[in-house]
């Protein structure tokens, strides 16, 4: 993949170098070739099946490639944020309890007023709904410090206006940390904007690049269809301007976004 | 009171304390098959020092130890986590156990072993098995956060740099140890009923994992002082009377509303 010039003069993240996966005989990935460098986010999309979460485990390590190389900065913090975490309900654990297993007072303070979920301090961790446990994680993840964020389908269980806001925040989160940020989607659409390299996957990598460029690639099409390539061009413009957790438009917006956004 | 009288209440209690922690993590990552396994083995390594007139203590200690290595192995290669594969080796290691014993002739007395034989605890019992419950005790105490972590999650924890393989041989290692003393106690019938009841009642009434093992230990401390004080009034078994009260509590804590 193209270096970005920024950090060429730094280490990669993560390198994956012809990486072959099998499962009992099933070929799952094929020749994956990836770099992920500092301060870049590498989004990979592909249809249901296509090995997206076993390429996130690839890159962080709960799986080894059957065939090539994966190799991590050393000591890489990693800060993962998996597709779903179910948790017995016979283990009594609170949001709080939960966070603070995973760093001092002040990153937990940090953390839960970054991503507004104070309210849920108190809610037992199996009661929380799919885009609350999402934040949740994502606060865990940020508690560490990450050199690397990992997200696997972050946006699962959030609405629409939730996940612009979720990449959104993700995006800003990258800039603050100056994290790489690995995540995967099946929303191009929604994540192009915070999107500096896009892997079309589907076993194989079928094209990467740019998410402009891959929205016109023919093999994106091909998987995706047309509709999804002319969705893009309605979404793209549509990141001027950001809603907070409630919805409500932010008013930094970066852009003089005029549009009515509703 | 009589020497053997409180020898047995110091052991059974710092058995009951120390299962209380480990009890938590049993109900948790749900390895209740796990203990009955362990404890049925302990039960082959009675068999095995009989025939091989070594310590009994000692072969037991290494029979449990030997098969925690062995089901960590087999479900790290296997993925042995399956009701069925784990109910196999838990009731087969019960059944040769059995069979070994009473290949050996009426040299054994078997009914201690299968439900306690808590008063013929000698100073020397008493001594090593709270050393060894205080080094469990110190280990899971040491270990806290990175054992929780991996219940919580283990590809989360493994993610972060958490040892998971390692933290999970801990975990049955003290396990294995545990089973194996706590033999003397309940009785290999009955172990798991006191790795498990008290932790489940606990659960009932806490909100936080400290509070669900430290709960576990204090409600299995309760059950021992009941049951042994019903073993002595009605000279009844100390094992199932230990394990009767357990049942006795987590039924009491069924009239709260859960937590």
């Amino acid at each position: 993949m193209s270096q970005m010039t920024s950090s060429a003069a730094e280490l990669p993240l993560i390198e994956i170098k012809e990486a072959y996966l099998d499962f009992a005989g099933n070929r799952v990935l094929n020749n994956i070739n990836l770099t992920l460098n500092p301060n870049e986010i590498v989004t990979v999309i592909g249809p249901n099946g296509a090995g997206k979460s076993s390429l996130v485990k690839l890159a962080v390590g709960l799986q080894t490639p059957s065939q090539g190389s994966v190799k991590r900065k050393t000591k890489l913090r990693i800060g993962y944020m998996p597709q779903k975490l179910i948790i017995d309900q016979q283990l009594p654990l609170n949001t709080q309890r939960f966070l603070s297993l995973c760093g001092n007072k002040a990153a937990l303070e940090n953390a839960v007023a970054r991503l507004d979920i104070h309210c849920l301090l108190k809610t037992p961790i199996q009661k929380l709904s799919g885009g609350e446990m999402q934040r949740v994680l994502l606060a865990r993840a940020l508690m560490g410090k990450p050199e690397l964020l990992v997200l696997d389908e972050p946006a699962q269980g959030v609405d629409v206006i939730g996940q612009a806001e979720l990449y959104h925040l993700i995006g800003q989160l990258r800039k603050e940390l100056g994290c790489g940020v690995l995540m995967v989607s099946h929303d191009l659409h929604i994540v192009m904007a915070q999107t500096d390299q896009v892997l079309c996957l589907n076993k194989h990598i079928c094209c990467h690049g740019a998410p402009e460029s891959v929205s016109k690639h023919p093999e994106y099409l091909q998987l995706f269809g047309k509709k999804a390539a002319a969705d893009i061009a309605i979404y793209t413009h549509n990141h001027d301007h950001q809603h907070d957790m409630h919805g409500d438009v932010i008013g930094d917006s970066h852009h003089n976004c005029q549009h009515d956004h509703t | 009171m009589p020497d053997f009288l409180i020898y047995a209440i110091i052991v059974a209690l710092a058995i009951a304390i120390v299962a209380g922690p480990l009890g938590a993590f049993v109900v948790w990552q749900r390895l209740s098959y796990f203990g009955d396994t362990l404890a049925h083995g302990a039960l082959l390594g009675v068999a095995v020092g009989v025939f091989a007139k070594i310590n009994i203590t000692f072969a037991v200690v290494a029979c449990c130890l030997l098969l925690a290595a062995l089901l960590f192995i087999l479900q790290k290669k296997t993925g042995l986590g399956d009701d069925a594969m784990l109910g196999l080796l838990s009731h087969s290691a019960l059944a040769a156990g059995l069979v070994s014993i009473s290949l050996m002739g009426t040299s054994v007395d078997l009914f201690a072993f299968l439900f306690g034989d808590l008063l013929t605890t000698t100073l020397g019992d008493l001594l090593l098995i709270t050393g060894v419950c205080l080094c469990v005790l110190t280990l899971i105490i040491v270990f806290w956060r990175k054992l929780l972590l991996c219940v919580i999650d283990a590809n989360l924890a493994k993610v972060e740099g958490i040892p998971v393989a390692l933290m999970r041989a801990l975990l049955l290692f003290a396990m294995a140890l545990v089973v194996a003393f706590a033999m003397r106690v309940v009785g290999v019938l009955l172990i798991t009923a006191l790795l498990v009841i008290p932790a489940t009642a606990s659960r009932r009434l806490s909100q936080s994992p400290e509070a669900m093992a430290i709960g576990a230990a204090i409600i299995g401390c309760l059950a021992t002082g009941f049951g042994l004080i019903a073993s002595y009034i009605y000279n009844t078994p100390a094992g199932p009377s230990i394990a009767l009260s357990a049942t006795g509590l987590f039924a009491l804590t069924l009239l709260i509303k859960q937590k």
